[in-house]
């Protein structure tokens, strides 16, 4: 016989407890409501129970155990919970735990009277308890048998549904509440997610409905986070066209295009300038003329090149950058890469004196190590890739101590002119960066998911419940049932539920997964060698469910 | 998981992908051939041509314009709601049959049917257009009448897979429907 334990997802990070629940005994089923978390005093446990029995006439027990450990399976925690068993009499009682750090769970029952010597299947079924609490599962509406054959052949899982949704005084206390039971369920995430809107909740109902409104057009798209792709695109172009109406009104674009090529010009001055100080004796140091004047002079005319390269373009400017402009349309950060391309290709000579530098400094640290080995009679083993003796002949020994003389004098001014272009670089580069970094915060914010926190009430559902309320005719009910919550004989470890993600997520998503992306998650949770292992490994865990 | 090729009704390549995750619980999915690009060019510019010769007819340039929107807005109406990409049937033995198809831009539909309601899997025959076909198709149960059948749902419908791929998945679906006959009061 298979037995179904329907567990909620919102419990699957709730800590250690007892299950309390309904067992339909006619369906081998139990149905989980919440967790009572320890500590608890058994007897005002009962009392609770059959208090809420009272009023919601469903008989509400204590169905087993859950435990969620953080740490390694301690040896008390599981004899505690096993003891518990004989406190709660229930069979079948069943135990569900999860490791902290582990995907997987196990799941087991503690048979007292073991006239069913057979191990049976156990097949687990997460379901979203707040959306299944506001549905109604109706029968077919073309039923016209009567009385007797509906009770029996009525809908199995609608005992499911019925169980949640009488079941709501349950959900009113809470493991925040002051008192002797600390329970968790849906509304314990709840609470928490929602106090933005009850500050708020007087003045900006409205706004927080329209919003949510809105959010729900547009996630009735997609799933979340191509809804957040979705909006930051949408934020993305309206901000670009904002730019694209305030650089065009006033001919504003063609203010900035006529202060481009003085800016430009001015940057060539300044760079002239500098050079000449270079020259000249910068700082107070004392650099070798002739090298001096060379590089000085070879990058005066480069600069010569720029400026007239910069010139000749000048007609041309003011029309490709009104051009250009208008891809702003796409989105503000395409206007802000365009920008940083503009800075890029404005400051090319730059770049090309860093290079020039940068190769001129690294061959002359290059020469001057090579010969700095020679001069200690060393030499570098390419092969080996280490350094070896190596006796040289006079000759050699000669001219190299002389090339090394000569690099090493000539060091001061190769490395003043890389520092100072380097700096140079590292400015432009740090300004590109800073608009890179623009760029990412706009493309990566997620704004849907923020706005959707800020502005949702547990009450406001922002996509329909799975199932419609009494008016339209469904037959079968829209349940997306989760494959791999089997757990079969002995016993095999069933892949949870991404318990991890925001609540909204949680709260979005149909009450049970697809099996669609419990496939995704499978695949990517086959790390785990115990997981679909041979039986070998599983009967192990048979002994000793707790390990 | 397995998978196999076959040729649908029309001729054209599906794959079976068979997925056992226990004993009693089976995923079969039906991969339909994609959109090719062949006939997404091939229907957008007869589309375009046609646009064209009304604008020479008429000197229009809206007409041109509506082409183009008209041509996006079917591609995406063709993609969400008639073009299927996969269609899957999950067989849970004692839970239930749920059946998934899937669309080309994402989007799911499922249909969950209760074990109690379901009363076999069967192949039928049926006369389609000029051909006659085979399709696989679950027979629920007649509440009032425990012989009668009140419903049948045909599956894969627009995969439509031969009578080779509806055997495999037959067995299948047969395998775990007779463990509920075998196992004694199960739910």
């Amino acid at each position: 016989m298979v037995l179904k334990v329907f567990f909620p997802s919102c419990c699957a990070s709730a800590e250690s407890g007892i299950l309390i629940g309904r067992w339909i005994s006619e369906q081998n089923s139990a149905v989980i409501l919440a967790v009572i978390h320890f500590p608890f005093i058994p007897v005002q446990v009962k009392q609770y129970l059959s208090e809420v029995q009272r009023v919601t006439k469903v008989s509400v027990s204590v169905l087993g155990s859950w435990s969620n450990s953080k740490r390694e399976k301690e040896e008390s925690l599981s004899e505690f919970l096993e003891d518990l068993g004989t406190i709660f009499s229930h069979e079948p009682w069943i135990q569900i735990s999860k490791e902290g750090d582990s995907k997987f769970w196990s799941c087991s029952t503690l048979q007292k009277n073991s006239n069913n010597p057979k191990e049976e299947e156990i097949i687990l079924v997460y379901y979203d308890q707040r959306k299944v609490m506001l549905s109604h599962l109706h029968p077919p509406l073309d039923t016209a048998a009567s009385t007797d054959h509906k009770a029996e052949d009525a809908s199995k899982l609608s005992a499911i549904f019925d169980t949640v949704a009488k079941s709501k005084i349950l959900f009113m206390t809470d493991r925040y509440d002051d008192g002797p039971i600390k329970l968790t369920h849906w509304q314990s995430d709840g609470v928490e997610a929602s106090i933005i809107v009850e500050l708020m909740k007087q003045a900006s109902v409205p706004a927080c409905m329209l919003l949510t409104f809105l959010l729900s057009l547009v996630s009735g798209v997609c799933r979340s986070r191509k809804a957040n792709i979705f909006v930051s695109l949408l934020i993305d172009v309206a901000l670009g066209l904002l730019l694209i109406s305030w650089l065009y009104r006033k001919n504003r674009i063609g203010h900035l295009a006529d202060t481009l090529i003085p800016v430009a010009d001015h940057v060539a001055e300044e760079l002239q300038d500098l050079l000449q100080w270079l020259m000249g004796a910068p700082a107070g140091l004392k650099m070798n003329r002739a090298l001096d004047q060379v590089l000085g002079r070879f990058f005066l005319y480069h600069i010569h090149l720029w400026i007239s390269y910069i010139h000749l373009m000048s007609p041309f400017i003011e029309m490709i950058l009104w051009y250009v402009g208008l891809s702003a349309c796409l989105g503000l950060t395409v206007a802000l890469c365009i920008l940083s391309d503009i800075i890029a290709l404005l400051t090319f000579h730059i770049y090309c004196f860093y290079v020039y530098g940068a190769r001129l400094y690294c061959l002359k640290i290059y020469g001057l190590s090579s010969l700095w080995r020679l001069f200690r009679g060393k030499k570098w083993n390419v092969l080996r890739q280490r350094v070896d003796s190596c006796s040289y002949d006079l000759d050699q020994l000669f001219i190299g101590t002389l090339l090394f003389t000569i690099l090493l004098f000539l060091l001061p001014t190769t490395a003043l002119y890389y520092l100072v272009f380097t700096l140079l670089r590292l400015l432009v580069v740090i300004v590109q960066g800073l608009i890179h970094l623009l760029v990412d915060l706009i493309d990566s914010l997620p704004l849907y998911s923020v706005i959707l926190r800020l502005c949702r009430s547990y009450r406001l559902a922002d996509q329909p419940p799975v199932i419609w309320q009494c008016g339209t005719d469904i037959q079968a009910a829209n349940l997306q049932l989760l494959p791999q919550g089997f757990l079969d004989i002995p016993l095999q470890e069933a892949v949870p539920w991404r318990a991890h993600l925001p609540l909204e997520t949680q709260r979005r998503e149909a009450g049970l997964k697809t099996a669609k992306e419990l496939e995704r998650l499978g695949q990517e949770n086959r790390l785990n060698p115990n997981s679909f292992g041979p039986k070998a490994s599983q009967s192990q865990r048979l002994l000793d469910p707790f390990n | 998981m397995e998978e196999w090729w076959y040729r649908s009704a029309s001729g054209a390549r599906i794959a079976l992908r068979r997925r056992q995750h226990s004993a009693s619980c089976r995923e079969l999915a039906v991969r339909c051939p994609r959109l090719r690009l062949r006939s997404l060019s091939a229907a957008t510019s007869a589309a375009w041509l046609a646009a064209y010769g009304l604008f020479v007819l008429t000197e229009n340039s809206m007409v041109l314009s509506a082409a183009i929107i008209i041509t996006l807005v079917g591609l995406i109406i063709y993609l969400h709601f008639v073009k299927i990409d996969q269609e899957s049937l999950l067989v849970i033995g004692s839970l239930g049959i749920q059946v998934t198809s899937s669309y080309a831009s994402g989007k799911e539909s499922t249909t969950f049917i209760e074990m109690s309601q379901v009363k076999d899997v069967v192949i039928n025959e049926a006369i389609h257009m000029q051909k006659v076909i085979y399709y696989l198709c679950i027979l629920l149960q007649d509440p009032g009448d425990p012989q009668g059948v009140s419903e049948v749902v045909p599956l894969f419908q627009s995969s439509k897979p031969r009578l080779d791929c509806l055997i495999e998945v037959y067995k299948s679906c047969q395998e775990i429907l007779e463990q509920r006959k075998t196992a004694p009061q199960s739910s």
